[in-house]
């Protein structure tokens, strides 16, 4: 890439729920840092986190790419996971097929997609079914 | 309403602590599902929660919730401690149920609105 552009890369690790978030909150660290306004990282943070989590609970952890300009901030997530058949029935708030363990840990909502789609300036998913899945996002400052 | 006077009310036991327990709250969160939380947009909130897993802290830290009370006196595992005090957020727990939890704190002023 061009210069200016701070570039990280994170492992999200599929078997420990009690580090899932550790990506999410370095970069929300490193945002604080670079001064970044508030607004723009709160919502960074979220959509990020929901992610990140899903690609651990949905997809048994996968790894994040971070892009940091002077304006924005561009994050994909990819996983090795099973796929998600239909995106916009997945899109639907309150739309989960996670388990009743997922759900004992607090998950299953089917908040966290629209979340992202809330949160994000842009949201963009690709993924196959029996392959995995890339979902990128991007917020502006 | 203060993050302290929050503790009185709840009867809470304060398990971490941070200066930030002398700041006002507007608004509380009552839930256990994270994602649900995460929709919730409201500056200077505290967390109620049933639900005990170092998510909770995690969605506290993205949200910058300053405080999370669990309810109905669960036992919270070292983890959850210790994500708590390494990521700056106050953590009680009070043996009040949810409702009753809400409830007094609705009643103390606290109604979500004017914040
Ligand atoms: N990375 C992924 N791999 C496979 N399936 C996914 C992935 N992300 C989401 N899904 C599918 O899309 C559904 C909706 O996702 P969403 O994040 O909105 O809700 P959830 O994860 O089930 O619950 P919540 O996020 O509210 O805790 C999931 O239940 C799952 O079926
Ligand atoms: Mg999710």
């Amino acid at each position: 890439m061009s210069s200016g552009v701070l570039r990280r890369q994170y492992t999200i690790p599929g078997d420990d729920l009690t580090a899932a978030g550790e990506a999410s909150s370095s970069v929300k660290k490193l945002l604080v840092q670079l001064g970044v306004d508030p607004v723009a990282i709160k919502k960074t943070a979220i959509a990020m986190y929901e992610a990140e989590i899903n690609a651990v609970i949905h997809a048994n952890g996968g790894a994040a790419d971070v892009f940091i300009s002077k304006d924005s901030i561009t994050i994909v997530i990819k996983d090795k996971g099973p796929g998600i058949a239909d995106v916009n029935l997945a899109l639907q708030e309150g739309y989960s097929t996670a388990s009743d363990k997922i759900r004992e840990m607090g998950f299953g909502a089917g908040m966290g997609l629209p979340n992202m789609k809330r949160y994000a300036d842009e949201l963009d998913i690709k993924t196959e079914v029996g392959k995995g899945t890339i979902v990128t996002l991007k917020v502006y400052f | 309403m203060k993050i302290i006077d929050i503790a009185k009310i709840l009867n809470a036991e304060v398990l971490v602590e941070t200066e930030e327990i002398q700041k006002e709250v507007y608004s509380i969160c009552g839930s256990d599902l994270m994602s649900d939380v995460m929709a919730y947009v409201k500056e200077n909130v505290v967390l109620l929660t049933g639900l005990v897993s170092p998510q909770v802290i995690r969605t506290a830290e993205m949200m910058d919730i300053k405080a999370v009370v669990f309810v109905r006196g669960k036992k919270l595992p070292p983890a959850v401690i210790d994500l708590a005090r390494e990521k700056s957020v106050i953590v009680m727990s009070t043996n009040e149920t949810m409702f009753t939890a809400c409830g007094k704190l609705y009643s103390s002023g606290i109604t979500g609105r004017g914040g």
